[in-house]
């Protein structure tokens, strides 16, 4: 006897377990139940669940019956003619749709030439296990599986076209590559999402060799001439947005040129860029600090009007500016109104982002790496028939990371790029390597896809041949343009004096609790007093109760508010952040005293 | 000759001053040459002296958090088919440093004296009579009389051959531990009835899981043995740890049986055995991760943890808050408390080391931190 649920609501039981089962599945095939319902008998548990509930993953296989898949030949040509579609193999108990729980009573075949007589379904395609951009990696079956995931994972990061109407967007921080390429090597799903409509790489020559140090540890050696030619090229997008927002008593922002009387008025300079209606006019330079869309706002608080203010005008100036460490061109200006019915304005800067050292890029197979140097073209190794690289990949990376499929696409776009035709790397369904080494051979290069190299600046031969060949490359969205960061002295927080956080705010980078250590572990001591001196202040101490005293330098006048001016008052150097420690022991009714002692 | 090398005395550890003799002698060296020794040895002694303000406490941690860092967490070392796990890797460090009271595996490793550790099945009996038995181990049941109040316990004839233990040894073991118990030997059988008559059935219940658990015979706190060949002898693998009364086993070898739980050598054979203790663990703990640690910076360690003649870990119950800076404490664990006590019995903070001085931006006392210029201001006056 065993119970039954539906959608996990008990509805009765049933004693011949697995006739019930087999009738249930027969009755699906053959469209006197709907397709939709899945079944599942827990053998543990013993009972059959059946589910109808929305939300579950399900997922269609092909069904086998004594051993035999219910895919003929005669129903795939069927299909090719268009006389039978999709709906069709399913209302015809073809294929099936399993969900999580009826898995676990199913045994699935990877492929048709595993099937037994045992299995009770077949994948569609073995390389159905791999999701939408897993499936974009080429020769997949190569690689590590946590590589597979670091390489999907990066080409969500490359940049690319990443949609076609880019011009009449607003979108925050994108980049579009300039001359984006179809990859020589591709698997079925670059067809299937299209993706020569938004290609996000570029094919390059690729060599794996060290070059003096500059390609270490994931970074690459990039060829200037390549560069300059136009590689990687990209163009990175920013709106600025303002808008005329309206407050309470009728008060507006009001877009234009601020006036000097005006509450935080920057400076002269900075609002030059501005036409006169306040905005910055199209294919205008700007730098940091400058000003693109001109605004002032009403005051803060309606009360300072009247108290303080002299003339009328005590509006405040909350322009848009350039933010800090960007630069480019005002690409387009619109003038709207949001939904609000407010004025709004938008202003696009682009800028052009040339490679440099320190950008991003990444093969398709987790193999990611920054740029260490360009080379100047002469410098660059060059082969017997004068190819020269443009990227130089250090081969260190490839054996503890185990990415095969990274060296097969050095292979295969090789010979794709010498017989011109695209080379399928479908996972499970690629192109052979065996073969395409012979395609190799025969178009004249050496089978290994190795080829005798000549030092770039000496012109000696190299004694290693070198592995060269072509690969499809994907610059990633990590640029240091965005990223480099330094001060040396800048803006401060008001409560503890020190140091503000963020790049975007000029902050100060800090040295933590572990990058002490080290300067305690080294003996640095008077260094890293240096390193700590962001909040020092003066004091003044009162010798005879140990607290805080007053130093009044405009009556030049030191006292000490409980034992008055008769006392010895000694100025000593502290940081900020102690002096708030005192404060706040004292606010805890703790009364910390500072016994000052003379070092000599 | 000899004054020569007399005359380094204090200058050059003495130990190595003797080798240094016996070198002299084998290699016939000359005055000259042995002078030039001494002079060399002087001056290596010199370099390996570490300097004054040389900060090891910091070198010390940074030289274990380091490779921590890649320790991976919640190893488990399986020995041999029976399930005896050893907590190792991070975990099993912070015990050794925290002095945990409490060790998630107690491990002896009971070595055997001379004539017995070469025969297997010597040292097989000598495992099991080791091995901790329970009363539930030896007994096929246990039943509540209720007319009689009587708790009756079925004897396992075959387990208890195989323990090589009589009736009479567990109805002595089980008399021992229940002093308020009337034991008696049944037919196959142990009847315990309580010797007071007003007893309740709740309380025999109780009295029944008590008398499962009930010790009859090998060591307390033994669960598991295992005998293992190591080398060209049988030793025995023990999963629980009790020292004292594994060496009140004649055949046991005091002079190598280890346990490791640290509390418990310090108990059984003092605080120095348990400073090597300190020191054999950790070093196993980094060695089994395939880390490199200098042996110095653990026995500076253990020598910190143990120098007080007590253990105690690096914890705010123990090391860390015997700090005599105020600040120092605050900084470590519970500011507020100890701020709170400092402020009720006015202590003083003098500023003496690393982290208070770093609150106060102050040079710290290391390093360059260290030297001053020191002026006698009175002297200069006259």
């Amino acid at each position: 006897m065993v119970d039954i649920f539906l959608d996990e609501r008990f509805i009765g039981n049933v004693d011949d377990t697995e006739n019930f089962v087999s009738k249930f599945k027969e009755m699906r095939r053959t469209n006197k139940l709907p397709s939709e319902l899945n079944i599942y008998y827990d053998k543990k548990l013993n009972e059959i669940h059946i589910e109808s509930s929305k939300g579950r993953v399900r997922r269609p296989v092909i069904i086998i019956e004594n051993g035999k898949s219910k895919v003929t030949t005669e129903i795939i040509n069927k299909c090719r003619k268009g006389e039978l579609s999709w709906k069709d193999l399913i209302t015809n108990g073809i294929i099936e749709y399993l969900d999580a729980a009826e898995e676990e009573n199913a045994l699935v075949a990877l492929n048709e030439e595993y099937v037994t007589n045992e299995h009770t379904h077949l994948e569609i395609s073995p390389s159905i296990l791999l999701g939408l951009t897993t499936s974009l990696v080429p020769y997949a079956n190569f690689v590590q599986s946590s590589r597979l995931n670091r390489g999907s994972k990066t080409q969500k990061q490359s940049l690319g076209l990443y949609a076609t109407n880019y011009l009449l967007r607003m979108d925050t921080d994108v980049s579009v590559l300039h001359s984006p390429q179809i990859p020589i090597v591709q698997s079925f799903m670059h067809e299937i999402s299209r993706y020569k409509n938004h290609p996000s790489g570029q094919n390059i020559v690729i060599a794996l060799m060290s070059y003096g140090g500059y390609n270490m540890q994931d970074s690459i050696v990039v060829n200037k001439g390549s560069v300059q030619r136009g590689l990687a090229r990209s163009t990175y997008f920013r709106p600025y947005v303002a808008e005329e927002l309206r407050y309470s008593g009728g008060l507006v922002d009001e877009i234009g040129i601020p006036d000097k009387e005006v509450k935080g008025y920057k400076s002269e300079k900075d609002y030059k860029l501005l036409d006169a209606d306040g905005i910055v006019g199209p294919e205008v330079k700007v730098e940091p600090d400058n000003v693109i869309i001109g605004k002032t706002s009403p005051p803060r608080f309606l009360g300072e009007l009247e108290e303080f203010s002299i003339a009328a005008s005590t509006r405040r100036e909350s322009s848009v500016a350039v933010k800090q460490g960007e630069e480019g061109k005002v690409d387009m200006v619109v003038l709207t109104e949001n939904e609000e019915g407010n004025k709004l304005v938008q202003a696009r800067v682009r800028d052009l982002r040339i490679p440099e050292v320190g950008d991003k890029f990444a093969s398709r197979h987790g193999q990611k790496g920054v740029i260490g140097a360009i080379v100047p073209e002469a410098d660059i190794p060059f082969t017997a028939s004068g190819i020269q690289p443009d990227i130089i990949f250090s081969p260190h990376s490839v054996p503890s990371r185990m990415t095969i499929s990274h060296l097969i696409e050095v292979i295969a776009g090789k010979v794709g790029a010498l017989s011109g035709r695209y080379i399928d790397g479908t996972t499970f369904g690629s192109e052979n390597v065996e073969e395409l080494r012979k395609e190799l051979k025969e178009l004249g290069f050496r089978e290994n896809g190795c080829e005798t190299m000549y030092n770039g600046i000496t012109g000696e031969i190299y004694k290693a041949d070198i592995y060269i060949g072509n690969m499809f490359y994907l610059k990633l969205k990590h640029m240091v343009a965005n990223k480099l960061h330094a001060r040396a002295s800048g803006r401060i927080q008001l409560l503890t004096r020190q140091p503000i956080e963020g790049r975007s705010k000029g902050g100060g980078l800090r040295l933590g609790e572990m990058e002490k250590d080290c300067f305690v572990a080294h003996g640095a001591s008077l260094l890293l007093k240096e390193r700590f001196d962001s909040d020092k202040t003066v004091v003044h101490v009162c010798e005879s109760c140990g607290s805080l005293a007053v130093s009044d330098d405009y009556r030049n006048k030191k006292f000490c508010i409980r034992c008055g001016a008769n006392v010895e008052i000694t100025a000593i150097e502290l940081s900020y952040a102690f002096k708030l420690l005192l404060d706040e022991l004292k606010s805890l009714g703790v009364y910390p005293k500072l016994n000052l002692v003379s070092k000599y | 000759m000899e004054e020569l090398i007399k005359s380094y005395k204090g200058k050059i550890p003495g130990s190595i001053l003797k080798a240094l003799k016996k070198e002299t002698l084998s290699r016939k060296l000359t005055k000259k040459e042995v002078e030039k020794v001494l002079l060399r040895l002087k001056q290596i002694y010199e370099r390996a002296k570490i300097n004054a303000g040389e900060s090891i406490g910091v070198i010390t941690a940074e030289s274990f958090g380091e490779p921590s860092t890649q320790m991976t967490l919640n190893v488990f070392h399986f020995a041999g088919v029976a399930e005896m796990s050893v907590s190792l890797g991070l975990p099993r460090l912070i015990e050794i440093f925290d002095a945990r009271k409490e060790i998630k595996t107690p491990l002896m490793n009971v070595y055997i004296k001379s004539p017995w550790n070469k025969d297997p099945a010597k040292v097989k009996k000598i495992a099991a009579a080791i091995k901790e038995i329970k009363l539930k181990d030896v007994s096929s049941s246990f039943v509540i009389n209720i007319p009689k109040l009587q708790i009756e316990a079925g004897l396992n004839k075959k387990r208890m051959r195989n323990l090589n233990l009589s009736e009479d040894d567990i109805c002595k073991a089980i008399a021992e531990g229940f002093p308020k118990l009337n034991v008696k030997l049944g037919t196959e059988k142990l009847v315990l009835k309580p010797k007071s008559e007003e007893n309740q059935l709740i309380e025999l219940y109780k009295l029944k899981e008590k008398a499962k658990v009930a010790y009859v015979s090998g060591v307390k706190g033994v669960k598991q043995v295992l005998p293992v060949k190591s080398g060209n002898e049988f030793m025995i693998l023990a999963a629980g740890s009790n020292l004292k009364e594994v060496f009140k086993i004649k055949e046991v070898d005091e002079t190598k049986t280890v346990t490791n739980d640290i509390h418990e050598i310090k108990k059984v054979l003092g605080i120095e055995a348990a400073r090597q203790a300190i020191i054999n663990e950790s070093s196993k703990v980094m060695n089994d991760q395939g880390l490199d640690i200098d042996i110095r910076h653990i026995m500076f360690i253990s020598d910190v943890i143990t120098s007080s003649g007590f253990i105690k870990g690096i914890t705010r119950s123990g090391i860390t808050g015997e700090k005599e800076s105020v600040l120092a404490r605050a900084s470590f664990e519970t500011p507020i408390k100890h701020i709170v006590n400092a402020s009720l019995i006015g202590e003083e903070d003098n500023l003496n080391s690393v982290i208070e001085n770093v609150i106060l931006n102050q040079p710290v006392p290391l390093g360059t931190g260290l030297p001053d210029l020191v002026i006698k201001m009175k002297e200069v006056e006259k």
